[in-house]
């Protein structure tokens, strides 16, 4: 069964269309990688899908109220301690914050730190924490590697396979091998042609 | 929603400033003036209202930037509003906490400045009134600015030249309202009409707010 | 075909922008008939002299500083609704009229203030209130330009205007409540439609025609500025993206 089904996707940033006639489906347990150089519309891909920014044409399916989304920053708080940071999250999703969460992320001796005080990589954690605290199935993920070392971004994969193997959907942007069993999907073919400029001022 | 109050309570004491900044800012204007116009008590009671309410104004606004900029800058704005919780309402917890953490310490610091302005003493009961009535809208009208300018460079002077000429209604009725408390007059006419302000404001800009913020955010 | 499709950019450049060069031959004409004939042939008025004169630009300029607003909260409201550019440009582009229209009458106020009233400057309810409308001007103004992004300022800046439109109206009764309690109705303003009279009236009916075409044909040629100004920059994207793809 699809969890995400993304048909003849357009979208833009600044009123530049990057992307269009993007179409996909995940499946339910599994993942999908998107690929491209800097700059093709991978984060435009998915703050579209995540809502914050309209469509230019095209269906989703699957994601509003089932997804979560992680952008390149982790909206972490520095005066809040790792676990206030997490409660807020829970609190905004309506979820608890699982135990496991702090084994799985290595924050367990974090717990009472002040993000403030964290490494980039200790944040980065914490940042993706946040994905499962929100207790969402469909997780839209912008370069979620990001500042992690090779040990962090095992520990991370290795929570994200556990999550398909729930039942969860990932789409990925990345650029690290994450070692998922993972199709992967090139944008290259989706750059918006010059021609279809819907700038209304051409 | 209640989280997002919570959580900016907890940031504004944790960060230190949330209360004391706004405060001992209020407190040196007020304390300025006398300096400035003279120490005659006639002078300084017959201009504490308007110098009152201006410097409540100003106190508000030097916190404003920051019911938006910070959870810009960490990208926690765009990860709340992809939350399950309406955007209308998160401006609204953000601008109470922006009130309960800058606009109440003004509201109960006012009458000990009153004294120092020789306010008489009758006017006190309506400097509260008026304070507590009008300095939500203030804090309303600046989370609608600070929605309208959050991530621009020279935000915080472009955030004032826009919410001040707003704030004009509700100085006018707040001053209003205890200056004719003080020469004895009735003041309910200022207090209700600033009463109305605030509850125009609290049903009408969350709405305009978000509208901004989603602006923002694409 | 319908109206809305003036709204084109394209399209306005084409056929709105080209009228501008009559609006302003019109506004030229009435503004020369009902200045020179308010000047110059009509006589002076018994009790203030020569000086009542400047009516003829105090009163269309004042008039069209509010119009203005108003038409900007019209244009921002078919941005917001309908999505049309020009719209959206042609509020942009009528914010440094109006606000040229407001200071006008906030001078040529003061320039008569002080023969009537001895005065340049009094805190009278409509004197604050164009000073107010003044300082709406300006933070539209100023919000516009500093956004970088052409079509979030669009959007920003029209949410400004429908809200600034209301805390604008609201401020005018503020003003009237405030000046009224302080002064206890000692306002300074004349009551126009009685004290003019009948041989005032015609060069100020014309005179009001000629500002409002003066600022109509400044909206259209400023609007089409706007256009250009736009299509150079979709032009310049368009040209770094083909030698980007290249």
């Amino acid at each position: 069964m699809p969890a995400l089904t993304v048909s003849a996707l357009a979208c833009a940033r600044g009123g530049i269309p990057l992307l269009e006639g993007v179409g996909f489906t995940v499946p339910e347990g599994t993942a999908l990688i998107l690929r491209g150089t800097n700059g093709i519309g991978k984060t435009t891909l998915l703050r579209t899908l995540a809502g914050l920014q309209p469509a230019l044409s095209g269906t989703v399916t699957g994601a509003g109220d089932e997804a979560a989304y992680a952008s390149h920053e982790g909206g972490v708080k520095a005066v809040l301690s790792v676990e206030e940071n997490l409660a807020f999250w829970a609190a905004l999703y309506g979820t608890q914050v699982p135990e496991a969460v702090y084994p799985a992320f290595h924050l367990a001796a974090l717990r009472a730190r002040p993000a403030g005080t964290l490494s980039a990589g200790q944040r980065r954690r914490l940042g993706l924490a946040r994905l499962a605290v929100t207790g969402r199935p469909v997780l839209l993920l912008d370069e979620p590697t990001v500042s992690l070392d090779a040990g962090s971004t095992a520990l991370f994969a290795g929570w994200l396979r556990g999550h398909l193997a729930a039942g969860g959907t990932a789409l990925v942007a990345t650029h690290v091998p994450l070692g998922l069993e993972a199709p992967e999907l090139d944008l290259a073919p989706f750059r918006a042609r010059a021609e279809t400029l819907t700038d209304p001022f051409l | 929603m209640r989280a997002v109050l919570l959580r900016d309570l907890q940031l504004a004491v944790r960060a230190g400033g949330g209360f004391g900044l706004g405060l001992a800012f209020f407190a040196i204007v007020v304390i300025l003036v006398p300096f400035g116009v003279g120490p005659e008590p006639e002078v300084l009671a017959r201009i504490a209202p308007g110098i009152l309410w201006v410097a409540a104004l100003l106190a508000a606004l030097l916190s404003l930037d920051r019911i938006f900029a910070q959870d810009a800058e960490d990208g926690a704005l765009a990860l709340i509003a992809t939350a399950p919780v309406p955007l209308e309402g998160v401006v609204l917890a953000k601008a109470l906490a922006h009130w309960l953490t800058t606009g109440l310490p003004l509201v109960l610091a006012a009458p000990v400045l009153g004294v120092l302005l020789h306010l008489p003493a009758g006017a006190m009961p309506w400097l509260l009134a008026s304070l507590t009535l009008g300095t939500p809208a203030l804090s309303l009208i600046g989370a609608f600015g600070a929605a309208l300018t959050v991530g621009l460079r020279r935000g915080g002077l472009l955030l004032s030249l826009i919410v001040l000429p707003l704030y004009i209604p509700t100085l006018i009725f707040g001053a209003e309202a205890v200056a004719r408390g003080a020469q004895g007059l009735d003041p309910l006419p200022g207090l209700l009409l600033l009463a109305g302000v605030t509850l125009g404001c609290i049903a009408l800009l969350p709405f305009a707010a978000a509208a901004a913020l989603r602006v923002t955010l694409r | 075909m319908s109206l809305w499709s003036y709204a084109n950019p394209r399209k306005f450049l084409d056929r709105v922008e080209p009228l501008s060069r009559w609006l302003f031959a019109a506004a030229g004409a009435c503004l020369a008939l009902g200045l020179g004939w308010g000047f110059f042939f009509t006589p002076d008025a018994v009790n203030f002299g020569s000086s009542v004169k400047i009516i003829y630009l105090h009163v269309p300029s004042a008039l069209m500083a509010i119009n203005a607003w108003l038409m900007m909260l019209v244009a921002s409201l078919i941005w917001i609704v309908r999505r049309h550019h020009v719209s959206a440009l042609a509020a942009k582009a009528a914010a440094p009229v109006g606000l040229v229209m407001t200071l006008i009458a906030l001078a040529t106020g003061a320039i008569w203030g002080q023969p009537m009233w001895g005065t340049w400057w009094a805190w009278d309810p409509r004197l604050t209130s164009f000073l107010i409308l003044c300082l709406f001007y300006l933070g539209y103004i100023a919000l516009w330009s500093a956004i970088p992004d052409a079509e979030a300022a669009a959007d920003l800046t029209g949410v400004l205007c429908l809200v600034g439109s209301v805390f604008a109206l609201l401020s005018r009764y503020a003003v009237n409540f405030w000046s009224q309690g302080l002064h206890q109705g000692a306002s300074l303003s004349l009551d126009r439609q009685e004290n003019v009279a009948d041989v005032y009236w015609l060069p100020l009916v014309i005179a009001m025609l000629g500002f409002a075409l003066l600022f109509a044909a400044l909206v259209v040629l400023r609007t089409g500025t706007e256009i250009r100004l736009r299509r150079i920059a979709a032009l310049r994207a368009r040209a770094q993206r083909s030698e980007g793809a290249a």
